[in-house]
């Protein structure tokens, strides 16, 4: 269902962070149709359904994903199957449906999660924080440093928290700007080309699912194929009678064959991610290792217990998107349309009762005794005077210094031995799937 | 009447323009969401100690319970696993139900305390959960009042 409304989106409408005028024709002096927060998110995100549904702006290889998993399972159910429930079991199709259902319900869902993108300051915060940073007494050290940092300590251990020029907010610990998707995303893992999406706090248990039940899957297709090709060679017959018999099942044997070894690296080395708390990016850069030789680095947020890490990664409970999707943009003309601007209020559905809420609590507020006698020359029911626009300009910092913390090469050379040569182009070589997906990706994650 | 309310909806709009005390997160116990509870100096004279601390920490306590792994949240992430997280499609998650405890407790708040004082505490969830924010609601009615005294003199009344 979700994949069919997928497609059915006009790519032309959404891809513009600017608000699209609405497609009927509205007559000048008729004010603007409310538009929905999504419209003007400032990120480079897509939504679908209205802002019910989140991905990245360039969906990367999802559709060859999509289409390589949906081709080889299509192919074992059509082919294979029959010959199996026949010679063997009927348990093969079932067992095999689960695995599929399992895979294509937890790759939407990693597509199509807001991934724990963190929304951009308000302006008032933004100039809050410019105080603090320019105030001397706030940094610890006597000199400034260029890059903007904050230290923190956790669990006895000096974290450094970055400035994020673009989201104008120190990033908090295990946050990274992904620069595909423009976002600060937290528990930053990596930005997954296969998934078309970032994995972060919110949908890693989605994107481990996947990769686990995708590797059962491949690994699953890939036996029974093997099975239903060795029963048919048998009786003197040979293989190329059998392949013969069954083309669909030589295509699936390759495909099954040189992905079958990197996703099960990849799970692999995730299980590892999981059973220590670490993410992609961490492992890659070597926070926890001790690359500078302190023997005392560790990695603060394990909990030393592998099996309470997993259970706090995969089973914690589920932190709510912060990011207001389907809320409207106010429609006064002071609130400018400039994204930076706009102020994000509670999420989901909570928007109205938030307003309600306060705008009751105000009229108490006028309403009581104290605030009125203290004012005497503003009364509430007095006409306000417009007051003076205090929106201030947002500085167009067009630096975005991430540099400095990233693309260091030989950190990833550790990875080649469990996945095969990175190579930059996506469909070039069938070998593997999912290679590049965490070696690339956080290289060039926040490369601006 | 109708007047009234749409200068309130004005106080609202001018409230976000008007100064802001920010109370940042709090790091020291990993990234679980917890608040500073240091007093600053902004509101110094606008409330007392005892009851900015009571607030902060009470709201801690309930971002503590629901970001607390323990029985009932890994019932709720195995169910989830079990059922290919469809049911996050269909119930309320444990979260979700404590952060409306959090609104209406944050709205009680500024009725009782807040407001009377001349402060609206903004609900940190509306600011991406990362600062909770005191907005000085009097300064709108400061400003309204010097531009009233600058109109006086201009006209000589």
């Amino acid at each position: 269902m979700k994949n069919h409304e997928y497609q059915q989106i006009d790519p032309q409408a959404l891809v513009t962070p600017t608000p699209t005028p609405p497609p009927r024709p509205l007559p000048e002096h008729k004010p603007r149709r409310a538009r929905r927060r999504w419209e003007v998110f400032p990120g480079k995100n897509r939504f679908c359904c209205d802002g019910r549904m989140i991905a990245a702006r360039q969906s990367g290889v999802l559709p060859l994903t999509l289409g390589l998993i949906l081709l080889t399972s299509g192919l074992f159910f059509i082919f294979d199957c029959p010959f199996l429930v026949k010679h063997l079991t009927s348990c093969i199709p079932a067992i095999g449906g689960v695995l599929f259902v399992f895979v294509i319900i937890s790759l939407l869902q990693t597509s199509f999660t807001d991934p724990g993108i963190l929304p951009r300051a308000t302006p008032e915060e933004a100039a809050d924080i410019e105080k603090q940073i320019d105030n001397p007494t706030g940094s610890s050290s006597s000199y400034r440093p260029p890059p903007r940092t904050k230290e923190v300590v956790i669990n006895q251990q000096v974290v450094k928290l970055k400035y994020c020029f673009t989201c104008k907010i120190f990033r908090p610990p295990r946050t990274s700007h992904c620069s595909l998707c423009d976002n600060c995303v937290e528990r930053f893992d990596h930005h997954c080309p296969w998934v078309g999406n970032c994995v972060g706090k919110r949908n890693y248990r989605f994107f481990y699912t996947f990769i686990i039940s995708l590797s059962f899957l491949t690994a699953f297709i890939f036996g029974c194929v093997t099975t239903h090709l060795t029963l048919r060679s048998q009786g003197g017959n040979g293989l190329v009678f059998a392949l013969q018999a069954s083309p669909a099942s030589a295509l699936e044997l390759v495909v099954c064959f040189f992905s079958v070894w990197s996703i099960l690296g990849l799970s692999g080395f995730h299980t590892y991610l999981v059973a220590t708390n670490l993410t992609t990016n961490e492992d890659i850069k070597g926070s926890w290792s001790g690359k500078s030789g302190n023997e005392d680095v560790g990695n603060p947020y394990s909990y030393n217990s592998i099996i309470k890490n997993c259970c706090s990664v995969l089973c914690g409970p589920m932190p709510p998107s912060l990011i207001d999707r389907r809320g409207f943009v106010p429609s006064d003309d002071s609130v400018q349309t400039s994204p930076v601007e706009i102020e994000l209020p509670a999420a989901k559905n909570d928007i109205n009762m938030c307003t309600q809420g306060t705008k009751g609590l105000l009229e108490t507020a006028s309403r009581s005794p104290l605030l009125t006698s203290s004012c005497p020359q503003a009364k509430p029911q007095a006409v306000l005077e417009p007051l003076p626009e205090i929106v201030p300009e947002p500085p167009k910092t067009p630096h975005k210094h991430h540099s400095h913390h990233r693309s260091k090469a030989k950190q990833s050379a550790h990875h080649t031995p469990k996945t095969s040569n990175s190579s930059p182009r996506p469909y070039h070589s069938h070998s593997s799937r999912r290679k590049d997906s965490k070696n690339r990706d956080p290289k060039f994650s926040s490369l601006r | 009447p109708a007047d009234t309310f749409h200068n309130l909806q004005e106080l609202h709009h001018s409230a976000s323009l008007a100064t802001k005390v920010f109370i940042q997160r709090d790091y020291s116990d990993s990234t679980i969401c917890k608040f500073q509870t240091k007093f600053p100096a902004e509101l110094d004279s606008r409330i007392e100690r005892s009851l900015f601390e009571e607030t902060v920490k009470t709201l801690n306590c309930y971002y503590g319970e629901a970001e607390k792994i323990g029985g009932q949240s890994y019932l709720e992430g195995c169910l989830a696993c079990a059922t290919a997280y469809i049911i996050f499609l269909c119930m309320e998650t444990r979260y979700e139900k404590i952060l409306k405890k959090i609104s209406m407790y944050i709205q009680e708040q500024n009725e009782k305390i807040y407001a009377p004082r001349g402060l609206l505490l903004t609900d940190p969830i509306e600011r991406g959960m990362r600062v909770v924010s005191f907005a000085n609601t009097w300064d709108v009615f400061l400003s309204v009042g010097t531009t009233l005294k600058e109109l006086c003199t201009i006209y000589k009344l």
